[in-house]
């Protein structure tokens, strides 16, 4: 169980100080900004309970949160997508069994799989992101602008970085 | 009640879901609160200490261009240094000086955490209320405007930059003297935004914008930038005026804060007034 978790725990701290320390002062025309670390929540295992997942996902959003001085937001944009993922697990076909222990990746459940599950609950995450930082109707615009470019760039990232951290299934 | 309680067992995920983002939003509303509060400090230290190790790194590859600016800086105080200016002896000449009075003390900070593609932009000092630093204080560089101050802990202390929804500074045009407000409309970190300059007066293309010493947080006559694009929108009496930031928010490294030695004196004058 906890050597299950511990990858899942080295994960979550490397994914602040990337987001935080790299990603945050990356500026491209002033509307890019990918958050990598719903990779977190992303990934996962299965067989999480679903406490667990909320409350991890709420502290991986409250931790970004805390290095950009914008308290709350990242938290509530995190536990909406946390709250989507057993939907979108099974929008994206949920595997017939658990057993093996089968994990939310690439590898595991192939491109197709990860990729549609990873649109879903991404759109869903910088929607809720761009909607409470701009926090009034009449930019609405400029939050459909900063959801899909942020949206795009999220994924591609998330996907590069499974390829990259990929471990062959034997 | 048993019932009651059953059925939130039962939908636990859903009710502690909505608990979560409750708190979530209850943070984003009560911002002013979450920043006096005790967690604030405690996150600000631990976030503080990262991003002063991390700025101590990233800091050797500005400065060449830090050098350039402090460098342009120095000149420039060159000019209006009195051994810059010619003195003559021989006639007893009436002096009138208008100083007497020191309103503003400076002091020096270094950025140790800066971003310029949110819509909220903030800037962290590794200055705080040990050093002096409140809230209210303007923050700027030798090039221009650069924020102010919103939230101060012991070492360290934020501050709301130019990028910012929030922001409102009190700006004039030098050539006409006139007055407006300098907002950000998000986007272009490089170009903000000045209202209310009525739609009658003439202006160009480079025309510089700066403070107008109206507030009580700003000195007079810092830069803010240059004249871009001039609009007005039908129907409106006043312009739309584009401009570029003299600052480089995107490239900050040392700041000035800005203490107005006046500033409680010059709120409680207007208090008196709103009360009456």
């Amino acid at each position: 169980m906890n050597k299950a978790y511990g990858k899942d725990i080295l994960r979550f701290f490397l994914l602040i100080a990337v987001q935080v320390l790299i990603l945050d002062h990356i500026n491209l025309g002033g509307y890019v900004n990918p958050s990598l670390y719903v990779l977190f929540i992303l990934l996962l295992p299965f067989e999480i309970p679903g406490w667990a997942l909320l409350i991890s996902a709420f502290l991986i959003g409250f931790g970004v949160d805390s290095f950009s001085n914008s308290t709350g937001l990242h938290a509530a944009a995190s536990v909406f997508m946390a709250f989507l993922r057993p939907w979108a697990i099974r929008m994206a076909g949920a595997p017939a069994e658990y057993e093996g222990n089968l994990k939310p990746g690439i590898a595991d459940m192939g491109f197709r799989w990860f990729f549609a599950y990873t649109l879903l609950l991404v759109l869903a995450h910088q929607f809720i992101l761009f909607l409470f930082e701009a926090f009034r109707l009449a930019e609405t615009g400029y939050v459909l602008i900063r959801v899909l470019a942020g949206s795009t760039f999220t994924i591609i990232l998330i996907i590069l970085t499974e390829y990259l951290f990929m471990q062959k299934r034997k | 009640m048993r019932h009651i309680l059953a059925f939130i067992w039962k939908h636990n995920f859903f009710f502690l879901f909505l608990l979560l983002e409750v708190l979530s939003v209850i943070l984003i509303a009560n911002k002013s609160f979450y920043q006096r509060s005790v967690l604030s400090n405690a996150t600000d230290r631990v976030t503080g200490g990262i991003f002063t190790t991390w700025s101590g790194i990233t800091s050797y590859f500005s400065l060449r261009q830090e050098n350039q600016r402090l460098a342009e800086e120095n000149v420039r105080l060159h000019h209006i240094l009195t051994k810059a200016q010619l003195t003559s002896d021989t006639l007893s000449v009436n002096v009138t000086d208008t100083t007497y009075n020191q309103q503003y003390t400076y002091t020096v900070a270094t950025v140790i955490s800066n971003s310029t593609n949110r819509r909220d932009n903030y800037i962290m000092l590794n200055k705080g209320k040990r050093h002096g630093i409140e809230r209210d204080m303007a923050v700027i560089n030798p090039q221009g405007v650069v924020g102010t101050v919103v939230s101060v802990s012991e070492n360290f202390s934020w501050v709301m930059s130019l990028l910012n929804k929030h922001t409102k500074v009190s700006a004039r045009i030098d050539r006409l003297n006139q007055m407006g407000t300098v907002v950000w409309e998000g986007g272009n970190p490089a170009s903000g935004t000045l209202l209310d300059i009525p739609a009658h007066v003439k202006i160009n293309k480079g025309d510089t914008i700066a403070t107008s010493g109206y507030s009580h947080i700003f000195p007079e006559g810092i830069m803010l930038g240059t004249v871009e694009e001039i609009e007005v929108e039908t129907g409106d009496h006043f312009y739309t005026i584009h401009f570029r930031f003299s600052a480089d928010l995107n490239s900050l490294r040392h700041v000035y804060v800005v203490n107005n030695l006046f500033n409680k004196e010059q709120l409680e004058l207007r208090k008196n007034i709103i009360n009456e």
